[in-house]
């Protein structure tokens, strides 16, 4: 018993951690692309930071439970909605049968994360239950959620009382609005940044690309100025790192996401560093972006500094 | 050969790039380099990608510093051609050419300017190189065809091609690990599945392995397929 999806808004699909290590094969990590959130939902539930949950794109779903359970919402604002009353982000609170909690469209942010207490049962597949959408694998049978699907809890704690209360109501302070005009994303200078021309720097690291529709968790396909190249910008294909910006003759850079393809044959002029992945999977279609470069080492201490805020937020709420 | 370039792809891999064409000789230099990571386990190592020229590492930058990294992979890329390295592991594939397996089959023949048992044995006649897997789950690069099987793809792509399906793009030639679009001529079925995400291991091969095609009859196809159905093969 779990819940029943009356609706699965624009794209609703089981992510957790991902599935690493199949690089070399030719599937790419996948799981949350914010995993920050991902991760920040599950604590609140009681969970591990990387349990499967569900990401909702740009507008949410609408899910019936038939069985009671801890549920926790975090990333984007889809203003939540349980029995037709606002229900809270970023605090954990019990769901009973019967009750409804529906998402509409998000207010700010690009991708809501639901946890479940106890997490879903399904099957691991390579290894993991996030969904990679291109290969059709993890997840609800491989793909997005669509109505009628029924979802199972693997372990609620309903049945349990002293545990719900446990876990209910945890709260911590709400992520930082996703709603900037602009958010500045650090990148580390790409294996082909020499494929670019002077001007061609000038206008990636100077300019602002607005997000378009054509993204999604592959990439996110960005518009703005374009950067020049000495040459073709096609190569002899390459392994895309996670977050590498890749630009293709046309000169507008796509950055590449968790489910991208895992080799590519475009020039790479940056990579994101891990610290803002989440930044970018947040900004939605017309939201701008920036590029700075960082180092290395500030680029390693901001993945530092995000750990150990998690790991001091797991150790405040017991899990 | 130059030495090769190590720079960082992003705050959490590095990347190896010994060159930029296709080549025998870059792509061993990349295997071998990965060959030896797999076998030093270095600490803080998560994983490694093969590519046509150049090796992709994906590290825990808490428990290996990119400085230290870098001056391991240069060590060990320094090492030259494999060494020791022993003969490449070759896969047979068996594939039903032609007819409803291959519907494109006659586009090459008439391409080639040869016969359809020609076009067949070239294509079985030599061990084809996997470069690197990518694109699709299980997807290889194979190197090596016969130029004269040559085909430019089709002017439309099809829009769902049949798992194990053996085409022929250009230059080069290769399998459809799973039902997917695309524009290349069909010549085959290989009855085996090449990925199952539901097998361990998932995959049938990788980057360094060698593809040898055999021709099967329909049905030796249809009785290979039927015994993976049910599992015994």
């Amino acid at each position: 018993m779990g819940f029943l999806v009356r609706s699965p808004g624009l794209l609703a699909s089981v992510q957790g951690s991902g599935r690493p290590g199949f690089l070399r094969s030719g599937i790419a990590e996948g799981g949350a692309l914010d995993l920050k959130s991902l991760a920040i939902a599950n604590l609140l539930a009681g969970n591990a930071p990387g349990e499967a949950g569900l990401e909702m794109t740009l507008a949410g779903a609408e899910l019936e439970f038939t069985l009671g359970n801890v549920v926790a919402i975090a990333g984007a604002d889809m203003e939540p909605r349980l029995n037709g009353e606002a229900a809270p982000m970023y605090r954990s609170f019990a769901v009973q049968p019967g009750d409804v909690l529906a998402f509409g469209p998000a207010r700010s942010g690009c991708r809501a994360y639901l946890a479940f207490a106890g997490g879903l049962e399904l099957p691991l597949v390579m290894g993991s239950k996030s969904t990679n959408l291109n290969c059709g694998i993890g997840g609800y049978r491989g793909r997005g959620l669509k109505a009628g699907d029924f979802l199972r809890f693997a372990a609620p704690l309903a049945p349990l009382r002293i545990a719900v209360r446990r876990v209910e109501g945890r709260r911590i302070a709400p992520a930082e609005g996703f709603g900037s005009p602009v958010a500045v994303l650090r990148v580390i200078p790409g294996p082909q940044a020499e494929s670019f021309t002077e001007a061609g720097l000038e206008a990636f690291y100077g300019g602002e690309y607005a997000v378009t529709a054509r993204s999604d968790r592959m990439g996110s396909v960005l518009e703005g100025p374009a950067v020049g190249a000495k040459g073709p910008t096609d190569i002899v294909s390459d392994g895309i790192p996670l977050g590498g910006v890749q630009v293709p003759s046309g000169g507008q850079p796509i950055a590449m996401l968790a489910d991208r393809q895992t080799t590519g044959g475009y020039a790479k002029i940056a990579v994101v560093i891990d610290a803002d992945l989440g930044t970018l999977a947040q900004r939605r279609p017309g939201d701008r972006v920036a590029f700075s470069r960082v180092s290395l080492g500030v680029a390693q201490r901001a993945s530092r500094r995000e750990a150990a805020a998690l790991a001091a937020l797991a150790r405040r709420l017991g899990s | 050969m130059p030495r090769p370039s190590v720079a960082p792809a992003g705050d959490r891999a590095i990347v190896v790039s010994f060159g930029e064409e296709i080549s025998e000789e870059l792509n061993d230099a990349v295997l071998a380099l990965d060959g030896r990571l797999q076998s030093e386990r270095i600490e803080g190592v998560l994983e490694t990608q093969p590519t046509y020229r150049s090796l992709l590492v994906r590290y825990d930058p808490d428990r290996a510093s990119f400085r230290s990294l870098a001056r391991r992979l240069r060590r060990l890329a320094d090492g030259g051609a494999p060494a020791g390295a022993g003969p490449a592991r070759v896969v047979e594939i068996p594939v039903a050419y032609g007819g409803p397996y291959g519907e494109d089959l006659p586009d090459v023949v008439r391409h080639a300017g040869l016969s359809e048992e020609e076009v067949v044995a070239r294509h079985c006649s030599r061990d084809y190189r996997i470069y690197m897997l990518g694109f699709l789950p299980g997807f290889a690069y194979l190197g090596g065809m016969d130029e004269a099987l040559a085909t430019p793809r089709l002017p439309t792509p099809r829009k769902a091609i049949p798992a194990g399906s053996v085409g022929i793009g250009g230059a080069q030639t290769g399998i459809y690990p799973q039902r997917s679009p695309g524009g290349w001529r069909l010549i085959g079925r290989t009855p085996l599945r090449p990925y199952d995400p539901d097998r361990d291991p998932p995959f049938l091969y990788g980057a360094g392995d060698r593809i040898r095609f055999r021709p099967v009859s329909e049905a030796e196809f249809l009785d290979l397929e039927a015994r993976i159905e049910a599992g015994e093969a």
